[in-house]
């Protein structure tokens, strides 16, 4: 399915803590982006970019402001987006396999239909003599894999993925990075992508949104014009490390980052 | 040293298969030989020291008293182990139910402990008296009592259980669209199993401790009312025995839990479970 545009007007979402404080998690956020574009989020922890990803998978709803997926105003999860969470949430009890096939199953769509499918997707991350193992089995990376092959099983027009490289180690990370870019330019479908690290959000990006924390605010941004494919080379580019250095500032400047 | 150290460690992983079933044999010779050993020491201990049988028989009498009353002990196992697994699957009926009902409403939670708790800090054995008074000698009043001694570990550990999915599981199966009655079936039973099991697992101990203590109380047959008997008789030997065949019910019942737990979730490796045993 070809990519959707996502448009976040005036977006706010205030949390109330139990001892009834409130906790301004998104503060006037508004973003525009479209069709078949990869657009990063980068931020701190608590910079609100995780609930700016429930609210535009309809996991939870705003306090203020609008959210439109392809133009339709977000009530609830859409079916043709997906989500890949920071931790994979395999479900231990099913294969490999049965777990890339979960959305089918759940949908109560024909799993016969989705079968190659999911042949293919796990034979291009390099998965295809594991589809009977249990997650258990697996590494870190391979179990990432899997939950990506899930989100991408029914080809979603809208792949939103918090933190997805997170809890695996530095070249992992740097391989899900040229997988995940790989399988995009297959797809060309939408993809909002939140991450902490500023290098992956510029290898991976058409665009990246830079927050700041308390309240969850867009502070800028910028646009990546580095060609693609991209590769190991990329990171060399002057362009490149111009722009991590430029972000770099962008939060040094906001505190985020000092030197003393 | 630090060298070596971890040599060793290394090659702690390198064991050949036929080096590593010879360890695992000189284990098991250990743990038999130690068990032979504390029997040989009763045996020889209670004919050296002239301890009289009906205080403590020695281990020949009481396995030459099982073998000649097999017939009689079978009889009255049988009685013991239908009050055991129909009290504790009655647990598990209600208990698991209950369970669920707790962890999808509030309020239900709230009425369901102001029960529970105070249920629970009551020693069940002191109700058995009562439970006889209500419901006579036969059969129900043990089966109430091993059901009312397994349920609280069942109902709590269904309820953790359920409880122990994670939150971003959870959103996994919203973002999905999932049917609440899906969540349940595809998300959160699944999760609870190990939890579930581990309840069961406490449970039939706790359901033969509630069946014996029953008869006890008032019976006609059992292995409680076996022991009750051959007690009054100073029937030491056979009652060692009655204890004997108490506890090869608990262990053969847990086994079959373990077999079913494999069964229900060939995904999971459980913990060492050895020595939790009823």
């Amino acid at each position: 399915m070809p990519g959707v545009g996502v448009h976040a007007r005036q977006v706010s979402k205030v949390y109330a803590t139990r001892r009834g404080e409130r906790v301004h998690a998104l503060d006037q956020v508004s973003l525009e982006t479209v069709p078949g574009e990869f657009v990063s989020v980068l931020g701190p922890s608590g910079c609100g970019k995780s609930t700016m990803l429930m609210l535009i998978a309809g996991l939870i709803l705003p306090s203020e402001g609008e959210i439109r997926v392809a133009g339709e105003p977000l009530v609830r999860p859409r079916a043709d987006a997906s989500m890949v969470f920071q931790r994979d949430v395999l479900l231990d009890w099913r294969s490999v396999l049965d777990n890339v096939l979960l959305p089918v199953e759940i949908k109560h769509l024909d799993r016969r239909r989705y079968r190659a499918r999911a042949d293919e997707l796990l034979g291009r991350v390099g998965l295809s003599d594991f589809e009977s193992k249990y997650p258990s089995e697996l590494s870190g990376g391979m179990r990432q894999r899997v939950a990506i092959c899930r989100a991408l099983i029914q080809d979603p027009s809208l792949l939103l993925m918090d933190e997805p490289f997170g809890a695996l180690d530095a070249l992992t990370r740097e391989q899900m990075s040229l997988d995940l870019q790989r399988m995009w330019a297959a797809a060309r479908n939408s993809v909002l992508f939140i991450t902490h690290s500023i290098e992956e959000a510029v290898f991976l990006s058409d665009r990246v949104v830079v927050m700041s924390p308390r309240p969850g605010r867009i502070v800028e941004i910028l646009a990546v014009g580095l060609s693609r494919p991209r590769g190991a080379h990329t990171r060399t580019e002057p362009a490149f490390v111009a722009l991590v250095d430029r972000i770099r500032n962008i939060f040094r400047a906001q505190g985020v980052l000092s030197d003393a | 040293m630090a060298t070596t150290r971890t040599a060793t460690v290394l090659s702690a992983g390198r064991f050949s298969a036929g080096r590593r079933a010879r360890i695992w044999l000189a284990e098991q010779a250990l743990v038999a030989g130690i068990v032979i050993a504390v029997f040989v020491a009763w045996e020889v201990g209670v004919s050296v020291f002239r301890v009289p049988p009906f205080v403590l028989p020695p281990p020949s009498q009481i396995v030459t008293h099982l073998v000649s009353a097999r017939a009689l002990l079978l009889e009255h196992t049988w009685v013991t182990a239908s009050e055991v697994v129909i009290g504790f699957l009655l647990s598990v009926a209600i208990g698991v139910p209950l369970a669920v009902g707790i962890v999808y409403s509030r309020i239900f939670e709230k009425v369901a402990y102001t029960f529970i708790v105070p249920l629970q800090t009551i020693p069940k054995v002191a109700l058995a008296p009562l439970v006889v008074l209500w419901f006579g000698y036969g059969l129900l009043p043990k089966v109430v009592v091993a059901c009312l001694i397994s349920f609280f570990p069942v109902v709590i550990a269904s309820v953790v259980g359920f409880r122990a999915i994670e939150q971003e599981m959870l959103y996994l199966a919203r973002s999905l669209n999932a049917s609440e009655w899906q969540v349940f079936l595809k998300f959160r039973l699944p999760c609870a199993l190990p939890n579930i099991f581990g309840g069961f697992k406490v449970g039939i101990g706790q359901a033969v401790v509630g069946a014996v203590v029953g008869e006890f109380i008032a019976a006609e047959r059992g292995l409680g009312y076996l022991q009750i008997v051959s007690s009054s008789k100073l029937e030491t030997s056979l009652l060692f025995g009655a204890v004997a065949v108490i506890s090869l019910v608990g262990l053969v019942l847990f086994g079959v839990l373990v077999a079913l737990e494999r069964l229900a979730m060939p995904w999971h490796q459980p913990a060492d479970t050895s020595g939790t045993g009823a």
